[in-house]
């Protein structure tokens, strides 16, 4: 089984609901990625979404298509990007890192040495955010290959022809993006969301995480309610750009401990 | 040949095209495929179609026989598809027509679409405008400064123009601000793609409507010469005006196909557009097709004296046709284009769109080695007007 079914079977067992943090490899600075994903983990990661910094990031709002923009200034690749997350492997052996961007870097790479290599630094799944199911059966068949997870978003749009489809497809779990529009949009539908999971979960045995529009512990801790995982990713991105260089890390675990807290609470409440 | 039916369902012209977007688009692209898959043989539509190309464009558009310019060089007949007549100067305004028929059949009151020099967003503009729908219209704010003209224009027309600061600023940036503004507004808003690039059903789509281009050239031709011309010459930056001629011309093997890319300050200087002469297959924009970009597959900065030609992918039917031979891509310089746009003025009183020059520059390269009763079609695809600051500057004149 794999790294993350295992954490979420894990978090099944203990009532808990998964944190999924994001922040773009090499943003603000290549030389801090590696001690900012150590302190996702500190501050209750139980995945790391690491995106893969990209010139056109098309589904992207402009918080994360800054950092991408800043992380690609220190000419931030994929392959250094597999060496950040081989470094932290070295360190922390439990917590799942899912590489999450867009396919042009992975094609140019080569879809089967990316697969190779991924293994190689560690890597437990990936997201490539324009390959559609249509289009993604050759990377599906070299990463289950490999033991790695291909990751698929759903939408508020997805008919459900598709979501049989990419019920099938998916691995590790799913990412259903809570609202039509970029990332780091704001408005979030939560009673939609609530019925939209209880829909998914008669397709799918994964577990679901949501995503898009969580800035901060309320929403997080009103989407821990539904759904199995809480994926946060401008909002973080926003604390990283507010820091001072030598004090991101911190700021950035403690301010994840706060989300880690309301997904909690969640639970709490809920029980009582 | 057999019958030549690409794309397939998914969009592919062979490994090329196909649908490369996140999930928050698919339904939205299902929408308009099923839209278009409905009217695109529908008798009442196709009327419209033609009805608003005649009297609203003024098509058909003239083919005209280059006499003083085909003498200068000695060689092959040059013969002008005149794109340039068309009411608002170029072929763009073809596909903006076919596109605004299908929002208003799907009920969407407003439109949006990218431009780079702005040609693209004025033909948007202005159909917006005659239908009465919303339009708002993104421009990398790099472009903003350099068309200022077009900028008004659209602004006169209605449109609201957005700058877009993200990435290089320009045409491609457009593209992706105007593809997430579609993904947040998909149930009110039809997205109006310039060019036959973008996911399917576009470069199909696209292509469709720009094809009356060759459907009427070919009927020319045979009037006017009795006979196809030996070349059908157009140039190519994301590829529609040039997608248009050729598509009904694939399968006359006997007519030569040369899409004419922007080498810019030279191939070997690293600053061009030329995507298929000298760029790799990748995925952007929502397709499959060959992009210029750097050894990390990031999509790098082109350069072209002239802005429509000044992106760095190109249509995935255009990658198709190079692969399988049926279609030659070369590059001409921004040197040569303008070289051709001064002569074209002064032998023939035509005044042509930058872009279109350099498909008039690779003839000028060519006709000398061909025999006189030879004959070249280029298609002319947008008058020069815009272009005059960008003429004198190059001449050292301030206007």
């Amino acid at each position: 089984m794999s790294r993350i079914a295992d954490t979420f079977e894990a978090l099944k067992r203990q009532g808990r609901k998964a944190l999924i943090p994001f922040i773009t490899a090499g943003d603000p600075d290549p030389k801090l990625t590696v001690s900012l994903m150590r302190a996702l983990a500190e501050g209750g990661a139980d995945v790391i979404e690491l995106g893969v910094p990209f010139s056109d990031p098309m589904a992207d709002g402009p918080v994360i298509q800054r950092s991408s923009e800043r992380a690609l200034k220190h000419g931030v690749s994929l392959k250094d990007v597999l060496g950040f997350v081989r470094e932290f492997r070295q360190q922390d052996a439990a917590t799942p890192v899912v590489l999450m961007g867009y396919a042009n870097p992975i094609e140019a790479l080569g879809v089967e040495r990316f697969a190779d290599a991924a293994q190689a630094a560690g890597v437990d799944g990936v997201l490539v955010v324009d390959y559609p199911p249509e289009e993604a059966r050759r990377l599906v068949e070299l990463l289950d290959a490999r033991q790695l997870d291909t990751i698929f978003l759903l939408s508020p749009t997805t008919a459900d022809a598709r979501l049989k489809e990419v019920a099938k497809l998916g691995r590790g779990y799913l990412y259903y993006v809570s609202l039509k529009g970029v990332t780091g949009a704001a408005h979030l539908d939560l009673a939609e969301v609530s019925a939209r999971m209880a829909h998914l979960r008669k397709f799918t045995r994964l577990p679901v995480g949501v995503g898009f529009g969580i800035r901060d512990a309320a929403s997080a801790r009103a989407v821990a309610a539904v759904a199995d995982a809480v994926v946060i990713g401008s909002a973080l991105i926003q604390e990283i750009e507010k820091a001072p260089r030598d004090k991101a890390a911190a700021g950035l675990k403690a301010y994840l401990s706060g989300i880690r807290g309301a997904v909690d609470g969640s639970r709490q409440k809920a029980a009582i | 040949m057999r019958i030549y039916d690409l794309p397939d369902a998914g969009g592919h012209f062979g490994q090329y095209g196909g649908v490369f977007v996140a999930e928050t688009l698919i339904q939205a692209l299902d929408e308009l495929k099923q839209a278009y898959a409905r009217y695109r043989k529908d008798p009442e539509f196709l009327a419209e179609f033609a009805h608003d190309l005649k009297h609203y464009v003024g098509r058909p558009s003239p083919v005209y026989h280059a006499r003083r310019w085909s003498e200068r060089f000695g060689g092959a007949q040059m013969y002008l598809k005149r794109e340039d007549l068309n009411h608002t100067g170029a072929h763009k305004i073809n596909n903006v027509i076919g596109q605004a028929l299908l929002a208003r059949r799907m009920g969407k009151p407003r439109v949006i679409a990218e431009t780079g020099a702005g040609m693209h967003g004025v033909a948007a503009a202005t159909i917006a405008a005659r239908f009465g729908l919303e339009c708002t219209v993104y421009m990398g704010s790099e472009d903003i400064k350099r068309q200022v003209q077009n900028v008004y224009r659209m602004k006169l027309l209605g449109a609201t123009v957005v700058p877009v600061e993200s990435g290089s600023r320009t045409l491609k940036d457009a593209l992706n601000e105007a593809m997430r503004d579609w993904v947040t507004n998909v149930e009110n808003t039809f997205y109006i793609i310039g060019t036959v690039a973008g996911p399917h059903p576009y470069p199909m789509m696209v292509r469709d409507f720009q094809s009356v281009i060759g459907r009427e050239a070919k009927e020319q031709m045979q009037e006017l010469i009795g006979r196809q011309p030996d070349a059908i010459l157009a140039c190519v930056g994301g590829g529609s005006n040039a997608m248009g001629i050729f598509y009904p011309y694939i399968q006359e093997e006997k007519v030569r196909l040369i899409g004419v890319e922007a080498a810019g300050h030279g191939l070997e200087s690293g600053k061009h557009a030329a995507t298929l002469c000298a760029g790799k297959p990748g995925v952007l924009h929502g397709n499959r097709t060959y992009l210029l970009q750097d050894d990390h597959g990031q999509i790098i900065e082109t350069h072209s004296i002239s802005a429509g030609l000044d992106y760095p992918g190109v249509g995935p039917e255009h990658a198709w046709l190079k692969d399988s031979g049926r279609a030659e891509y070369v590059a001409v310089t921004d040197e040569e284009a303008v070289q051709a746009f001064h002569d074209l003025c002064r032998l023939e009183g035509i005044i042509p769109a930058l872009e279109s020059a350099h498909a008039l520059a690779y003839a000028a390269r060519i006709a000398p080695r061909m025999a006189k009763d030879q004959t070249l079609l280029v298609n002319l695809s947008g008058r020069g007007d815009k272009d005059m600051h960008t003429v004198a500057e190059k001449s050292g004149i301030k206007l």
